[in-house]
Parts: C-alpha cells; sequence; structure tokens
C-alpha cells in the first residue's frame, strides 16, 4: 500500500488551484496530506482564508484527478489548525508566482503576545516589481481580486501589479 | 483538462461547477466534530451562533456597498472584507450544527430562523449610511473582533480555536483598513472630519452594548471555551484612542443605549433577514 500512497500523493501533488492555476495545491500549502486508511486515499487541505470561494472546486478538483489515475475510494477533509501561512507557499511556488507577474509574499508577521499592534501608516515591504525588477514600490490596496492578493504599483515602470500579501 | 465544448466543460465533473443545486460542501468537511468532554453543548451553541450572527450580519451590511463605494480599490476591499467575515460565519454556524447535535447546517442557521433567534450585537444591522457611518462601525466592529477572537485561539474547543486563530490573521488587515480610513477622513478636509466625527457620534450609543455579557457569554468564559466581552473593553479602548487621536477626531459623550444579545433588535434587522432569506424561503426544497 507505501507504492499506492506514494503514488496518490505524486497525483495530488500535481492537481493546481483553481484561482491561481499556475500554482499547483502543493505549491500553494494548500495541500496538508495524503494518507491511506481502510483501503481509502484520504487528503487533507486546508483554506487559505476563511471565505475562501475555492474550496469546493480543490475538493473536486483532487477526487476527480485521484479517481482518474485509478483510486476509486477518496475522502477529502478539511484541516483548520495551523491556520495557513504565506510561508508554507514553496520555493517553486514563489518562482512560478514571479514567472507569472505576481510578486511572492515575503517573511509572514510574526506577532508576539499580548494586543496586535496596529498599523496606521502605508504598509512597508521591499516589493520588487515583477516586470522591472525595481525595488520602488507602493502598496495602492491590501485588498485585491482575490482574499490573499494585494495591489501594488511599480513608481520605476509605473505598471501596477499584484502582490501576495502575508498571513 | 481540455474539453470539446462549453457545456461539456460545465458537465464533464458532475455538477461541481454549477452555482445552483448542487449543495454547497459543509465548510467543516472533514474537521473532527466531536465536542470535547466538559463542555457545555447548548453554550457552545449559543456562542458559536452569537459570533456567526455578528459576522453574517456585518458581511451582509459590507456587500450592500459593492456597486456603490466611492472607488474600485474600495469596492474590492470591502468585498474581501465581507468575504472573509461571511466565511467566518459559515465555519461557526457548521460548529452549531455540531455542537446541538443536529447536524444542521449553515442554511438553516443563516436562512430559517427568526429576526428574535438572532443573537447577533445591534452595532452590525445598523443601515448602511454614509462613507463615515460604515467606517465608524467597520473600526469599532473589527477592534471589538479582533481583541475577541485573539481570546479565543486557546479555547478548549479546538474547533472554535482554529477558527479564531485563521479569524485573527483577517480581521487584523479589517482593523488596519478601517483606522487607515479614520485618520485619513478625520485629518482630511472639513467636510471628511465632519462626516467621520458624525459617523461616530450615531454609532456611539451601541458600542456599550459590545461588552455587556450574556450569560452564555459568561460561562462560556468561565469554562475555558469562550471569552468574557467585559474584558475587552480596556485594549478596544487603547485602540480607539490611539485611532482617534491620530484622526483629530473626539471620542463621542453620548449616553449608551443598553442592549444584550437577547434577540431584541433595532427595526433594521428583520429588513435585512427579509432580503437576505427571500430566495432561501421561497424555494425552501432548493440546496445551493
Amino acid at each position: 500500500m507505501v507504492t499506492a500512497v506514494t503514488d496518490a500523493r505524486a497525483v495530488a501533488e500535481t492537481v493546481t488551484d483553481p484561482e491561481l492555476p499556475i500554482l499547483t495545491l502543493a505549491d500553494l500549502g494548500v495541500l496538508r496530506d495524503v494518507a491511506e486508511e481502510d483501503g481509502r486515499v484520504v487528503v487533507a487541505i486546508t483554506p487559505t482564508y476563511s471565505g475562501c470561494p475555492a474550496m469546493d472546486a480543490m475538493r473536486a478538483d483532487l477526487v476527480r484527478a485521484l479517481r482518474a489515475a485509478g483510486h476509486d475510494e477518496v475522502e477529502v477533509r478539511t484541516v483548520l489548525h495551523p491556520p495557513w501561512s504565506t510561508d508554507w507557499i514553496s520555493a517553486e511556488g514563489r518562482r512560478k508566482l514571479a514567472d507569472a507577474g505576481i510578486s511572492p509574499p515575503g517573511a509572514a508577521p510574526r506577532r508576539a503576545r499580548g494586543p496586535i499592534p496596529l498599523a496606521l501608516g502605508p504598509t512597508v515591504r521591499t516589493v520588487r516589481c515583477p516586470r522591472c525588477g525595481s525595488a520602488d514600490t507602493e502598496e495602492t490596496s491590501a485588498f485585491g481580486p482575490t482574499a490573499c492578493r494585494a495591489l501594488h504599483r511599480c513608481r520605476a515602470c509605473l505598471e501596477p501589479f499584484e502582490h501576495v500579501k502575508e498571513i | 483538462m481540455s474539453f470539446d465544448n462549453v457545456y461539456e466543460a460545465l458537465t464533464g465533473d458532475g455538477d461541481a461547477r454549477w452555482a445552483f443545486g448542487t449543495g454547497f460542501t459543509d465548510p467543516l468537511a472533514g474537521v473532527e466534530t466531536a465536542v470535547p468532554p466538559g463542555v457545555d453543548r447548548a453554550d457552545l451553541t449559543a456562542y458559536c451562533l452569537m459570533l456567526g450572527d455578528d459576522a453574517l450580519v456585518m458581511s451582509h451590511r459590507l456587500q450592500e456597498w459593492c456597486t456603490n463605494a466611492p472607488d474600485l480599490e474600495e469596492e474590492v476591499a470591502l468585498a474581501n472584507i465581507a468575504l472573509d467575515l461571511l466565511g467566518q460565519a459559515r465555519l461557526l454556524y457548521a460548529r452549531a450544527g455540531h455542537a446541538d447535535g443536529t447536524g444542521r447546517g449553515e442554511d438553516h442557521y443563516a436562512f430559517f430562523r427568526g429576526e428574535e433567534e438572532f443573537a447577533g450585537v445591534r452595532l452590525v444591522e445598523t443601515p448602511r449610511g454614509d462613507f463615515g457611518d460604515l467606517i465608524a462601525k467597520l473600526l469599532v466592529f473589527s477592534t471589538w473582533r479582533l481583541a475577541l477572537l485573539q481570546r479565543l485561539i486557546p479555547s478548549r474547543d479546538p474547533v472554535l480555536a482554529a477558527i479564531a486563530a485563521k479569524g485573527v490573521k483577517e480581521v487584523a488587515y479589517h482593523r488596519d483598513h478601517a483606522a487607515r480610513w479614520t485618520v485619513r477622513l478625520g485629518d482630511g478636509t472639513d467636510e471628511s472630519h465632519r462626516r467621520m466625527q458624525a459617523g461616530l457620534d450615531r454609532i456611539w450609543p451601541l458600542v456599550a452594548e459590545l461588552f455587556t455579557p450574556h450569560e452564555a457569554e459568561v460561562r462560556s468564559a468561565r469554562s475555558g471555551v469562550g471569552a468574557d466581552p467585559a474584558d475587552l473593553r480596556a485594549e478596544f479602548d487603547a485602540v480607539l484612542d490611539q485611532v482617534l487621536t491620530a484622526a483629530t477626531l473626539r471620542r463621542p459623550d453620548v449616553p449608551p443605549d443598553p442592549g444584550g444579545r437577547r434577540g431584541l433588535h433595532t427595526g433594521a434587522l428583520g429588513l435585512l433577514l427579509a432580503e437576505l432569506q427571500s430566495v432561501a424561503r421561497a424555494h425552501p426544497e432548493a440546496t445551493w
């Protein structure tokens, strides 16, 4: 059965994200586990954000891919803990994001104990423009076309671009 | 995956790509549903519904800004915040369905309860108002909810703890967004200052209720499941003072309008629910 699990994992790792199809669910860190239980393949995934509307599509895509590869009994489980972090996006995932013109996230904020400090000023990050490479960029909105992306603008080449925001 | 025609692309995987008539998967599908020993099921249910109702109704009010926001970026921001809160509500309703032992899904709690069964705070119900009202409400709500969710991360209920840990990351962004707008409007033009202050003044009578404990909240806090809302006030005041000072606004000095999650609502909730629930109630057998 070890080989079946290995095969199932390899298949699950090819399934792409419905909203960022350049990335696999494994690149994104959403695919948490592939295991075998009582002859069934059990896949664990975690949502990026509470309201992520793509979870149903991810489940359907995983089941379809695994069935097509001969794994008839598939169960997809949701895991909420620990919460997803952009730190789980793989190095390969970051490279694919940059190649697609989307700036990959920096390190997720480390929260000390106690109240979370308020950020009243604009977010200052070293975000490089994925088109021209300049670090002279600014955030135009912390909220973008999907829950995980923010809107930025390059002051050097003047192009707008998206940045996967750190959580 | 390629398809020869559009219809096949839509139906080739079964019905999973249809928006209507497929049944959304339980947002907690596959999550361990057991309630830990010693945790009171009725209190956990009531507690999840309170937090879920706050999130659902706030989300609905934010959704009303779609196509009405002052610019496209702001519209996208408000829709994102609404989506985060809707996701939190779905998870909390699913947890309530585990806790009360009925296994009822999110649709039951969102669409088939009456106004008097909703246990959310009145702050979230208040009508949409202008942009100053919106930012005042979002600042108060997200500051309060962030303090609350952060205290639920060590909850004895592991599902509530996990929902809170996700929510903290989201609501921290919401609070920063509202706080920056408050400073921009308060420390902006005479007109923006006036309207931001007016928004705060209008919402402020309903702030005291956020910190008025319901019995289920007190019991949940004592048993290590929830947090006593009275304990959130100091952190809330410190954040509001920081924002209002930077925004050159004053803390409203108005008498509180007492309340406390007892199913007594403003007139606005009935109208909101009539819209929110109308389609589900017109087609009660439909799955979504």
